[in-house]
């Protein structure tokens, strides 16, 4: 038997109301699979089950807001799992890749590093494109509520009017969509600021790195893709930000109790404001075993789903560092508040074309400033300074990540 | 507009025939049992005691050679109102019907016009099995040179006839067999009708039910019980397959971004496909949801009653589909 738990999104989250239930007493659930969605001050999340069995009870109904740690389902053995679908549970290996035989002549097609496929398509009706085009309206934040799903003209004339509402007067009636309420969120984000102001003794670095390599890389890459298939370059942000992690773990991880616990994976928080003044942080995780176009589109997934609802409580709670790009609102650097019990924060600031000394003569190239909030209770000021070394090292040589 | 007046859908067909043969010398109305017998639907009951054997003809079981007779004496001047019994037995005058009366005016080099009108009963609903009961409308409103009409409501049933002989073309007209005990209302001076437009027959915003002739009834029952639902659909009435009034179906279309077409017809290469492939090339940009289609299955028309409406389009499978065009 193992019990499932109101969990614990954030530090400051102290219960949850329980808004669906997506299994049902006999149902087999393996570790990762949704079961439920919780309502939280940061939204609808989906609650994914750690362990894997077969739902002997649920303990609380619909509706019922519970205390975090309270237990609201109850999981059987896995065996009775595994009994009830025997055929799933001996087919596993077969399938996957068999080893390259090492007599196999070079190019092994199952090795060929297959660029992952940036996501499914998402459905999005040829009317509410024209439309969202006429509108100036993102389409990548928009819930769709049409066939299968499908973003049609309605929903992109809802969002437009949510954002008119949302802009002008943000005394009005806050905007809330599938559970998010704006209001909430907002003291959520004070309470954790405020404690990290409280408990964490931030010290900041900052340094301007050149991106004349990345920028022309990104460059010549973007331009033989379609508009969808393009790369931003907060990718290459984020990708070398994860390189880095692993020669400088001090700053992967959390700080809990007098203690400093190195982060399990590097999951890399991605700072995405919501319209009408919300700000979450959610994990994209393993972002250091990720190529470049599953980044992109894990990270555009991220922000969808940021905006209608819809994140997982793993994405909530298993970030290890913060990641933070404000750059297309047009500031040069920022320096963040580290988001407990994380201990560090990584700033990119926006993209522009500097003068800078170049072989002892001034040139115009486009660079970033590049910052860093750490934990000092973890980290000193020159493992930080290192750290941002690398990151910008990283970045000199895009083709390498 | 003068009292309205209690009338059959039947009654409407044969008062616009007499209409005609009264207005015009030229009119007759020539068919299998129209005369003595009054007609198999008993459209043409009691005109030949009106206006005599001259006007009213009875003729051989022969559909080839009395179309051709039609298209002769259109030809030589006559307005001829051909009858054919079912649109089954029509196939029997395809020649005619093809061949020349679609044709003339094209291979004589516009010198000579038809103006034939030929009327047949088409549709199922009566257990008349599968030689009588198919909706072939669509097979000639792929014909250039033909125009093909669909009335549905009194008002057409009425109208058309008279705005068909005017026509200096071959026009057909399909009655559907489920629609000539239909009751209802009409002006006492209900006139001719235009025959180039369709009607929206119920006006509603969210997607449209497009469908002709016999289907109408349950099309516009299906939009109540959507409506019961918060779903207003829109119904449009083609009333013509051929020239399509495209205009109206877009539109409609594009005001309620989605279409749902309703045909008795069978679905491949009929006249809901015409329709979906021009929403498609006029339309496309205002789609929110793929076109669905409510059509009659693809089987012979069965005999037994539970059957025969089991191959029929009905009023669930309509709100399904709409259903499905908005995601619900």
């Amino acid at each position: 038997m193992a019990d499932i738990l109101m969990p614990s999104l954030g530090a400051d989250m102290e219960s949850g109301r329980l808004a669906e239930w997506l299994i049902k007493p006999g149902d087999s659930v393996a570790h990762g699979d949704v079961i439920a969605v919780v309502e939280t001050q940061k939204g609808a999340i989906e609650i994914e089950a750690f362990d894997s069995g077969r739902v002997a009870s649920l303990e609380i109904a619909e509706g019922e807001e519970v205390p975090v740690g309270t237990v609201i389902a109850r999981l059987g053995a896995p065996g009775e799992a595994t009994a009830a679908a025997p055929a799933s549970a001996p087919s596993a290996p077969p399938p996957a890749a068999p080893a390259p035989a090492p007599s196999a002549p070079a190019p092994t097609p199952v090795a060929a590093p297959s660029p992952a496929p940036a996501g499914p398509r998402r459905r999005v009706s040829p009317a509410a494109r024209r439309l969202a085009e006429t509108l100036g309206v993102d389409l990548a934040g928009v819930e769709g509520r049409g066939p299968q799903g499908a973003v049609v003209s309605s929903d992109v004339r809802r969002a437009a009017e949510t954002t008119r509402a949302a802009a002008p007067a943000a005394t009005q009636q806050p905007a809330r969509r599938r559970g998010l309420d704006l209001e909430e969120m907002r003291k959520a984000i004070a309470a954790a600021m405020a404690r990290s102001k409280r408990e964490i003794p931030h010290y900041y670095l900052a340094t301007r790195v050149d991106l004349q390599a990345a920028s022309d890389w990104l460059a010549r890459r973007n331009a033989e893709r379609p508009p969808e298939a393009r790369l931003l370059i907060s990718v290459l942000f984020l990708k070398a930000t994860a390189l880095a992690l692993r020669d400088h773990g001090a700053f992967n991880g959390t700080y809990e109790e007098g203690a400093f616990r190195p982060g399990s994976g590097v999951h890399v928080g991605s700072a995405v404001a919501i319209r009408g003044g919300g700000l979450i942080a959610p994990a994209i995780h393993e972002v250091d075993h990720l190529d470049l176009d599953a980044l992109m589109a894990k990270l555009r997934d991220l922000v969808e789903r940021v905006r209608r609802g819809g994140l997982r409580s793993s994405e909530l709670t298993d970030p290890t560092i913060t990641v933070s790009s404000l750059g297309e609102r047009g500031v040069e650097s920022l320096f963040g508040v580290i988001y407990p019990p994380q201990v560090a924060l990584l700033g990119f600031g926006r993209v522009s074309d500097q003068v800078v000394a170049l072989d002892g003569a001034p040139a115009v190239r486009p660079t970033v400033e590049l910052s860093l909030a750490a934990d000092h209770r973890v980290t000193d000021g020159h493992r930080g300074g290192l750290f941002l070394r690398r990151i910008a090292d990283l970045l000199q040589e895009p083709e390498q990540l | 507009m003068s009292q309205p007046v209690e009338t059959t859908y039947r009654e409407c067909v044969k008062q616009a025939i007499r209409e005609a043969m009264i207005r015009d010398q030229r009119v007759f109305l020539m068919g299998e049992d129209v005369g003595h017998y009054g007609g198999c639907y008993a459209v043409s009951k009691g005109l030949l005691a009106e206006f005599g054997e001259e006007r009213i003809r009875d003729t051989p079981l022969s559909e080839n050679a009395f179309t051709g007779i039609g298209i002769g004496a259109a030809l030589g001047g006559l307005r001829p109102i051909v009858e054919i019994m079912t649109v089954n037995f029509s196939f029997l005058a395809l020649d005619q019907i093809i061949n020349n009366a679609a044709t003339l005016l094209h291979m004589s080099g516009g010198a000579f016009n038809v103006p034939l009108v030929i009327r047949m009963a088409t549709g199922a609903g009566r257990q008349l099995a599968a030689q009588h009961s198919h909706s072939m409308e669509g097979w000639y409103a792929h014909i250039p040179g033909l125009k093909v009409l669909t009335p549905a409501t009194l008002e057409d049933a009425r109208g058309m006839l008279w705005t068909a002989l005017e026509d200096p073309d071959p026009v057909l007209i399909f009655e559907h067999v489920m629609l000539y005990n239909r009751s209802g209302t009409l002006a006492a001076d209900a006139g001719p009708v235009d025959i180039a437009k369709a009607a929206v027959r119920r006006e509603g915003s969210d997607v449209s039910l497009l469908t002709y002739g016999g289907a109408l009834y349950k099309t516009l029952e299906a939009a109540d019980k959507l409506a019961e639902e918060g779903i207003a659909a829109e119904v449009v009435d083609l009333r013509v397959l051929r020239p399509l009034d495209t205009a109206t179906i877009v539109a409609s279309v594009a005001r309620t971004r989605r279409a749902v077409v309703i045909d008795e017809g069978w679905r491949s290469g009929g006249v809901s496909a015409e329709i979906a492939a021009r929403i498609m090339e006029q339309a496309f940009w205002e789609l929110d949801a793929p076109v669905e289609r409510v059509c009659g299955l693809e089987v012979p028309i069965p005999y037994a009653a539970h059957l025969e409406q089991a191959a029929l389009p009905q009023v669930e499978g309509i709100v399904a589909a709409a259903r499905r065009s908005l995601g619900r």
